[in-house]
């Protein structure tokens, strides 16, 4: 009996080791639907949908890809999910209205951005307790902490402004103009630069994290589409800063910046209004939420080719995927 | 060294430098103006516009630019006057120009505008229209002083007339009230007609004397009966005498545009796209109620100044117009597209909304809808179209 139930497990444990990479799943955030479709990336099918608060946006998930934080912005919080059984677990205090979250690298403390309020709040995650609010500018939105979680910045769309703010004091200590209606934010693997995309400008900005400033702007141009429709809102840098992807917004494209040369490289059609992104464990898959016609594009990353569009609920917003709640490297 | 010492020294320069300018803020005083008129008597006693449209909106927007300004060192300072008539708003100009003023933003008429605008004309100012739709201050009136935030009369018909090509709502039936208002738009929505093909299969003008409020469901199927059939009926009734009343009471069974039903607007608290409804919260915490068109047209043009007052850093009236009127200029204001002003006669450029009172139905320029240069410029007067030539 006791040998049988070793030889279970055993062959169960064998399952998943086996199995890891199947068992990733992608979590994606459906604003005008107030829940969460969960699609599995072996079979490219939606596997499940829960429900959330209202209009939920941004979401991220805890290291240990156990938790996901998940910004219900009508409901003015920040909800924890329990991503083995996907029920809430937990609120954090976010303020009015978050639209976006950051993890700071040492996991315990969640940044994110009131846009009603023109607020960046500071969470403490054990305790569950705002321990900071920064004034930045009209509408936050953009956030990224820098990989020595010495600085976080904020990108503010009606002010259009990149807010640094230093996380030993939460003082803001500098303010870069960019173009406008700045979107997102994310810094280079080693800290030293700091990519920022401007919808309304057309522009995606790189900043010297040394002096504050912009180094280089990038635009875009798709033949066919005319510039005013060409919006750059998520950015996303792949582990080896090779490559930067932007999602393009009413121009329905992913463009693909490659670093070293610093140049667009390619543009890959996906679904209407593209938002936001997210990478798959290994980087090999791509996945967009494209609001308006309310599915997910998969891009294979390897080729630079759409593979799949998959329908999940009413403006899919924020994408993040997880190897089902075990440890990651990262 | 001797070389790392100086850049010391400049590096101690350029900082003490800023620290000066950090303890004297930078000022824009921005001066509204508006006329009251009394509102005219309607069949319904429940329509009231507020009385502050465009001034909230203006107000919102400089919250928005003080908040940006505390990062910058700027501050912009909204003084409001409210005045009873075209003497007193001439008047109010003067003494607030002799104070220093450059910047006005003008919620009059057309004639009280243009009284204005013949006064600043030798002088160096920037008058921002934010309520006046008359096509004839885009068209024969030029002035360069003078950016309109305002919709025209003719972008507004523009955009309806391009929605039922779209919908193949061509035969339409016009009705219009009986004041000369109400004959201009007429005249924008045949020029539009002209320009998207549609047949205006008939022309009539409300005169009757009825208590609508009783009897509203016998006199306009009557009003709208008609020799020949129509695909929609457009009504011009500027004040909203009596356009609710006929959605639904129609002869035919067909669908009103214009004054009533589905209307053009530059703005509507039922706008929530492209990050709409963090703008329409703010303003909801705000007035206290929903944020209309003028004070869209309030709040964009003093976002237009701000937002160069920040890339210029500079306060002189010159300087900001000539920003505003250049290509680096683009104004984010949640409607999908970035904002300009035309050239030729000042008016803003913008995607303008088609909406029932509950939700929006569509968004001008349609679709298919083609222009060489820019497609925004299918909604109102094209270059060729005015004698304005400023540039």
């Amino acid at each position: 009996m006791r040998k049988n139930c070793v030889a279970v497990l055993l062959l169960i444990t064998m399952l998943f080791t086996i199995d890891s990479s199947a068992s990733e799943l992608a979590y994606v955030t459906n604003e005008k639907d107030n829940s969460l479709s969960i699609i599995a990336l072996d079979t490219l099918q939606v596997v499940k949908t829960v429900e959330t608060g209202a209009r939920p946006r941004g979401i991220i998930l805890s290291h240990d890809n156990k938790l996901a934080y998940i910004c219900a912005s009508e409901s003015d919080t920040v909800q924890i999910m329990d991503l083995s059984n996907h029920q809430i677990v937990g609120e954090l205090p976010s303020g009015e209205d978050p639209e976006t979250i950051a993890l700071h690298p040492n996991g315990k403390i969640i940044y994110t951005a009131n846009e009603d309020d023109a607020l960046l709040t500071i969470i403490d995650i054990d305790s569950r307790t705002v321990i900071g609010q920064v004034d930045v500018g009209v509408e936050p939105e953009g956030l990224a902490v820098s990989p020595d979680g010495k600085t976080v910045v904020v990108t503010s769309e009606t002010t259009n402004m990149v807010h640094w703010i230093n996380t030993a004091d939460n003082t803001n200590f500098a303010n870069t103009l960019v173009d406008s209606r700045p979107r997102s934010a994310q810094f280079s693997s080693d800290g030293k630069w700091l990519w920022v995309s401007s919808e309304i400008g057309g522009t995606v900005a790189l900043l010297s994290t040394d002096t504050n400033q912009i180094v280089t702007t990038f635009n875009f141009k798709i033949s066919g589409i005319h510039r005013d429709r060409v919006q750059p809102v998520g950015i996303l840098l792949d582990k080896e800063q090779r490559f930067l992807y932007v999602a393009l917004g009413p121009a329905n494209h992913v463009a693909i910046i490659d670093i070293a040369k610093r140049e667009v490289i390619d543009y890959l059609l996906v679904g209407r209004r593209v938002w936001q992104m997210a990478f798959n464990q290994d980087e090999s898959r791509l996945l967009t939420t494209n609001g308006v016609s309310g599915d997910v594009s998969v891009i294979d990353l390897a080729k630079h080719k759409v593979l799949k569009s998959i329908k999940v609920g009413r403006y899919p917003w924020g994408v993040a995927i997880t190897n089902n709640g075990q440890e990651t490297t990262k | 060294m001797t070389l790392f010492r100086i850049l010391t020294l400049l590096l101690l320069l350029i900082i003490t430098g800023t620290n000066a300018n950090e303890n004297n803020k930078q000022n824009l005083k921005v001066s509204y103006l508006k006329l009251t008129v009394a509102a005219p008597a309607t069949l319904s006693s429940m329509v009231t516009p507020p009385q502050d449209s465009g001034q909230q909106g203006a107000v919102l927007a400089v919250n928005d630019a003080n908040t940006t300004g505390k990062f910058v060192n700027q501050q912009i300072i909204l003084t409001t006057d409210i005045l009873q008539s075209a003497e007193q708003i001439t008047q109010t100009l003067k003494e607030r120009y002799a104070s220093g003023h450059r910047i006005f933003l003008i919620n009059a008429d057309k004639d009280a505008l243009r009284s204005l605008q013949q006064w600043a004309s030798d002088k160096q100012v920037l008058l921002f229209n934010i309520a006046a739709t008359a096509d004839i201050l885009r068209k024969s009136w030029c002035d360069k002083n003078t950016l309109h935030t305002a919709l025209s009369d003719s972008m507004k018909t523009d955009a309806l007339a391009q929605w039922l090509l779209a919908k193949r709502l061509t035969k339409v039936l016009v009705v219009h009230g009986r004041f000369a208002k109400d004959l201009t738009i007429v005249s924008a929505f045949e020029r539009s007609a002209k320009r998207y093909g549609l047949k205006l299969i008939e022309k009539k003008q409300w005169d009757f004397n009825a208590d609508l409020r009783r009897s509203a469901a016998r006199e306009m199927p009557l009003f709208t009966q008609t020799a020949r059939e129509y695909d929609v009926v457009f009504i011009a009734d500027a004040i909203k005498d009596f356009a609710d009343y006929l959605p639904y009471n129609t002869y035919l069974p067909r669908p009103v545009i214009g004054s009533a039903g589905a209307q053009a607007l530059g703005w509507h608290a039922r706008i929530e796209q492209w990050g709409a409804l963090q703008l329409q919260n703010r303003f909801n915490a705000l007035a206290n109620r929903p944020m209309n068109e003028t004070d869209f047209a309030g709040y964009v043009a003093l976002r237009s100044i701000s937002s160069a007052f920040l890339s210029t850093k500079s306060s002189q009236v010159d300087t900001l117009k000539e920003y505003i009127q250049s290509a680096d200029f683009g104004l984010g204001a949640y409607l999908g597209r970035k904002l300009t002003y035309r050239q030729w006669n000042g008016q803003l450029r913008m995607p303008i909304s088609i909406l029932h009172p509950t939700a929006l139905i569509s968004q001008s320029p349609q679709q298919g809808i083609l222009h060489p240069t820019n497609e925004l410029d299918t909604l109102g007067f094209e270059k060729a179209e005015t004698g304005c030539r400023f540039n």
